[in-house]
């Protein structure tokens, strides 16, 4: 019997192996072809080590392609989305569940219909709009359209039903205001649903490639994500230097992924019931 | 005035009630101005523009009632698109939902590692699309590629030409589709196991139950509202592609990858024709819309078995 129990383990671990590199492949391909010459990018046979290493691809994209510009705005836009979409969600969320106002259910209820409209529907008259308010071509047009979420209102509601209100009662008669009660009781107890929150955002908006692709015409504006893409585009048959710009897309995104593994995989078991 | 508290002719509890409505709307107001101006009124506007001829000049919009529904169902690259986006769907959603569930299981045993593993299978689906698009369309070279460097190595002759063949194009951006998203779905399954009860496995294994039929018995009943859950996000989140194709075929070759989104993006910001666009995008909400009622229709019957 236990040798069977030991069997079992051997050929599940052998299988998790073998899909876990099946998953990995082609991060391991982006990053060796990156390291090639491009004319040995699809050398045949095939080469899993390239005999000579080439990272002076690196230096070589880094002058033709303005990268940290781009990083720049990536992380500009990424920041600010995250920092106003949490501000503004925890707001709205103390005060669906903690304060009572004429409309409130009406309000809310204007929010759970819109919740599952997908963005695609509704792009085009968002852009006429941001454009009207001549802010197409700019970031904060790209901000504006996707900083006010449904979607994070409801998470962090989700989480602030959870306080109890006895404890806001009593902060009450103790002499707190409202604000007072939010920003010592509430939002600090909150801080889960925000990590899950701030994440799930940075992720989007990082990862984002139709939004700027829309809004973002102007070259210095750019993100990564859309000036790579320009770069694949105009250098089509540079395989080595494309992929060398892939793997500089990738790496900011696997840092924060990989410290805050955690949040991550929270994050997504949460939105997950939440559905 | 009196003296209980009554001044200006309000009472006190009409002066509380005042003040607690001003400060619930100053608590909401910041994130319900931007969502009113930036989502709400985009939406309603859309039906509005569905049923307009616009080009976003100054020239008026026109109200010309359902011409351009009748406008994109008689345009052959619409009906082409609806045709890409729903065997996208199919071809994507079912192998999906299979490898989710089949990691999450094999990750649910007590072993050690399975953080390492965990993060190879979520990994793809952090990673950008167009940097995944663009390795992939690498992968994917139809005489020099790995993919097809490794169908000939075990013996298939003539392996598919991928995204510059118009039949296989739409199965080389469902199998990216599969490696990227399966992970997260992955995560979706292990949140649900961990509330399956143990007693449950337990009782199986004295009543004599081998790991199989454990599987089929136990785990995959008691995960169906998850399934189910799963098979909805799914769906929805294929007929929303764009980005993928975008990066992968452009589209092509000639429209055999056309999805819904792209040609609601064609159409708007390509020839600025607001109209049709509109009316692609009501197409996509109903389609969404369909789907979510069948989704909460599904979730009351879960409700109630339970």
């Amino acid at each position: 019997m236990n040798a069977k129990r030991k069997a079992t383990k051997v050929i599940l671990y052998v299988l998790l192996v073998v899909l876990a590199i099946a998953m990995l492949v082609p991060f391991y391909w982006m990053v060796i072809s990156s390291l090639k010459l491009n004319k040995d990018v699809f050398s045949i046979p095939m080469r899993w080590w390239p005999e000579t290493m080439h990272p002076e691809n690196y230096s070589v994209i880094w002058k033709k392609l303005p990268l940290v510009t781009f990083f720049k705005n990536t992380a500009k836009l990424t920041i600010i989305t995250t920092i106003v979409q949490l501000c503004t969600s925890c707001f709205a969320a103390y005060g669906f569940t903690k304060c009572k106002f004429v409309g409130r259910d009406l309000i809310f209820l204007m929010y759970v219909t819109t919740i599952a409209v997908p963005w695609q529907v509704y792009m085009v008259p968002q852009f006429i709009l941001v454009s009207k308010m001549g802010l197409n071509d700019t970031h904060i047009g790209l901000i504006l359209m996707q900083a006010f979420s449904a979607f994070g209102v409801f998470l962090i509601r989700q989480f602030y039903i959870s306080i109890p209100d006895e404890l806001c009662e009593a902060a009450r008669i103790d002499g707190l205001n409202e604000f007072g009660i939010f920003r010592k009781i509430v939002f600090p107890l909150g801080k889960p649903a925000m990590a899950t929150l701030t994440i799930f955002t940075f992720t989007n908006v990082w990862n984002d490639f139709m939004g700027p692709l829309i809004y973002l015409k102007t070259k210095e504006l750019k993100t990564v994500q859309l000036g790579i893409r320009m770069f694949i585009s105009q250098y089509g048959a540079d395989y080595a230097w494309i992929m060398a710009a892939s793997v500089c897309s990738l790496v900011p995104i696997v840092i924060v992924f990989l410290s805050c593994q955690r949040f991550f995989v929270e994050g997504v078991a949460a939105s997950g019931i939440k559905g | 005035m009196s003296s209980n508290g009554k001044t200006g002719g309000l009472t006190s509890s009409q002066k509380r009630k005042i003040r607690n409505n001003m400060t619930g709307y100053a608590f909401i107001l910041p994130n319900l101005i931007g969502y009113t101006i930036f989502v709400f009124l985009p939406v309603i506007f859309s039906f509005v523009l569905s049923v307009m001829s616009w080009d976003g000049s100054q020239r008026p919009m026109e109200f010309v009632g359902l011409a351009n529904f009748v406008d994109i169902f008689g345009d052959k690259i619409f009906r082409g698109t609806l045709v890409h986006t729903v065997s996208y769907a199919l071809m994507t959603v079912a192998p999906t939902l299979v490898l989710a569930l089949l990691l999450a299981v094999l990750l649910n045993n007590k072993i050690k590692g399975v953080a390492i593993f965990r993060t190879a299978f979520y990994f793809p689906y952090i990673a950008s699309i167009v940097a995944v698009g663009a390795v992939w369309n690498m992968l994917f070279q139809p005489d020099f590629g790995p993919v097809n460097e490794i169908l000939k190595f075990i013996g298939i002759q003539n392996p598919p030409r991928w995204v510059v063949d118009k039949d296989w194009a739409m199965v080389a951006v469902s199998i990216v589709s599969v490696w990227k998203y399966m992970g997260y779905y992955m995560i979706v399954y292990l949140a649900a196991l961990q509330g399956i009860s143990n007693s449950l496995y337990e009782a199986a294994s004295i009543d004599g139950a081998n790991g199989w039929q454990k599987l089929w018995y136990i785990t995959v009943p008691m995960l169906t509202p998850t399934t189910f859950f799963v098979l909805i996000m799914l769906t929805i989140q294929c007929f929303k592609v764009f980005d993928l194709v975008y990066v992968m075929t452009g589209g092509g070759p000639g429209n055999a990858t056309k999805t819904l989104v792209n040609y609601i993006y064609e159409k708007a910001f390509t020839t600025w024709e607001f109209g049709p666009a509109s009316a692609g995008a009501i197409v996509l909400f109903a389609i969404v819309l369909i789907i979510t009622l069948i989704q909460f229709s599904g979730e009351k019957k879960w409700s109630k078995d339970l």
